[in-house]
């Protein structure tokens, strides 16, 4: 995994660097698959709540993998934390995704929440508040593909992909095939192209 | 979305898709739930001015934006200083001493939203003003629409056929409603008797008709418009059983809709004058679905309105 320069037309100096190939992702996706029913006793009472955009999506493939591992179909759920945001007023309104609970419900269950990536953690915060609003869970534990640090607040995941030390001014992209057609993530300094960086992922996996 | 919601012509398609489509998310996301609120407009505070009474609007707006934990005032001009002669000016000046964030403006002179927009630095919602306009009844209109037609989200309504009826004159719902549709594709035909379709109906972009049995195998949808008693001060029609029998919808004619073709009403319903009962309470009949919808597209609106940047 080499530094890849950006190409001609995509401002001057910044540098993208695959850290998760496709190959990867689908290890780090086995692994905390494996992580969740040994830490949950055999995840039985456990539901799996992805954030969307990619949480949803990361969510559906380790409900996959449980299933393969021990036959077991974990309920699934969807939780936009959108409305739940503490800071609406400075950032400014945007869509909302499609939310729905678990079949079943949440309460006296171990809530698995699913995101891709884990930076100051009010994702995490303001998806705790939602599912306060949606019943009263047994304990609520935490997923992420990539753990980027520069918490803002005391909150931590149990299940990490992979810690990516990185400065404020970096970007994690995160590619996921079923939105994106590739899978892989990238850092890169400033802000990156999309579709360079969906190039870059799309080379490493050829 | 600009800052304040006057005429449903402010918004456009993108903007108009976007929010039904949040009201669709708001409304998915609170299904099934026992905590039907949301912390999203916490610390904000918007007024309902309520210059004419409208029990169902005001509560409407007022759990919309409970449920998004916005503090709320209601002001009604009944009992309070107006009906000592204050100026709607002197009030909005009162409302923006206060910090509201939003004021929901219902009054009986058209264009007075436009006004009070322009003296508060609030978002400001018209709720109904005259005989002008009613926007966000529009919207809970193409939200039904769009759900009984089973589309979702991101959808318009291209092509749909829509049949307004009876007195368009007095209608700020008909108007709101022909501006809106049209922005999201339906065909909209105007039915009523000629005495109660304004002057310079040609210029509206609709269709309209004084012939209700022809309008009505074409429709997909019947919207049914409240004779108001209350303003037909001035012979608009001879006799109401005469206005029931040609413009009311009755079991007969709604026999001769196309079996998805829905009805519906923007309440309060004068049973057996512009509607049969027994078509009011028939599974056609959207009116209970446009009331619990009104709370969603409203909770959107305010979202929209109120949910970004102070």
């Amino acid at each position: 995994m080499g530094t890849v320069p950006e190409s001609a037309d995509g401002g001057a100096g910044k540098t993208g660097r695959v850290i998760l190939s496709a190959d990867d992702i689908s290890r780090v996706v086995d692994r905390i698959s494996h992580q969740i029913l040994e830490k949950t006793g055999g995840a039985t009472d456990v539901v799996l709540v992805g954030i969307p955009t990619r949480g949803q999506q990361l969510a559906e493939r380790i409900r996959s993998r449980i299933e393969a591992f021990s036959a077991q179909r974990l309920p699934i759920g969807v939780l936009d934390i959108t409305l739940y945001r503490d800071d609406l007023r400075t950032r400014g309104v945007r869509p909302l995704e499609h939310s729905y609970e678990p079949e079943g419900g949440i309460d006296q269950k171990t809530v698995v929440l699913i995101d891709d990536v884990l930076y100051s953690g009010r994702t995490i915060r303001a998806a705790l508040d939602a599912l306060r609003d949606w019943g009263r869970p047994r304990a609520i534990q935490a997923a992420v593909l990539v753990d980027r640090g520069h918490r803002e607040l005391p909150i931590r995941a149990d299940y990490v992909g992979k810690n990516i030390p990185t400065a404020r001014d970096e970007q994690i992209f995160v590619g996921i095939s079923e939105l994106d057609g590739v899978d892989g993530v990238v850092i890169s300094s400033g802000q990156p192209d999309r579709h360079e960086v969906l190039a870059m992922l799309n080379g490493e996996g050829r | 979305m600009k800052r304040h919601l006057l005429s449903a012509a402010d918004l456009s398609r993108d903007e108009a898709i976007a929010v039904l489509d949040t009201a669709e998310q708001i409304e998915t996301s609170l299904q099934g739930r026992e905590v039907k609120k949301l912390p999203t407009l916490r610390g904000r505070t918007v007024v309902n001015l309520f210059y004419e009474d409208s029990t169902r609007t005001r509560i409407s707006f007022e759990l919309a934006a409970k449920r998004l934990s916005a503090d709320v005032l209601n002001f009604s001009a009944k009992g309070s200083s107006v009906s000592k002669g204050e100026s709607l000016k002197d009030t909005a000046l009162t409302l923006q001493a206060m910090g509201a964030d939003a004021v929901v403006i219902r009054h009986n002179a058209s264009g007075s939203p436009w006004q009070l927009a322009s003296w508060i630095d609030g978002s400001v919602v018209n709720a109904g003003d005259g005989t002008h306009e009613h926007p966000t009844q529009a919207l809970l209109d193409a939200f039904t629409m769009r759900k009984r037609a089973g589309r979702g989200v991101g959808d318009g309504l291209d092509g749909l056929k829509v049949t307004v009826v009876g007195d368009v004159l007095h209608s700020r719902v008909a108007r709101s409603n022909v501006l809106l549709l049209r922005t999201l594709g339906a065909e909209v035909t105007l039915v009523a008797p000629p005495t109660l379709l304004p002057v310079g109906i040609e210029t509206w972009p609709c269709a309209f008709g004084y012939d209700l049995d022809q309008a009505l195998p074409d429709a997909d949808v019947v919207m049914m418009l409240r004779v108001q008693r209350e303003r037909m001060n001035a012979s608009y029609f001879p006799t109401e059983r005469e206005y029931a029998r040609r413009y009311g919808l009755d079991a007969a004619r709604a026999g001769s809709l196309a079996p998805q073709a829905i009805v519906m009403h923007p309440g309060p319903m004068n049973r057996g004058m512009e509607i049969a009962a027994e078509v009011a309470d028939s599974a056609r009949s959207t009116v209970v679905e446009q009331v619990a919808n009104g709370v969603s597209v409203r909770m959107a609106v305010l979202y929209l309105l109120l949910g970004g940047a102070a």
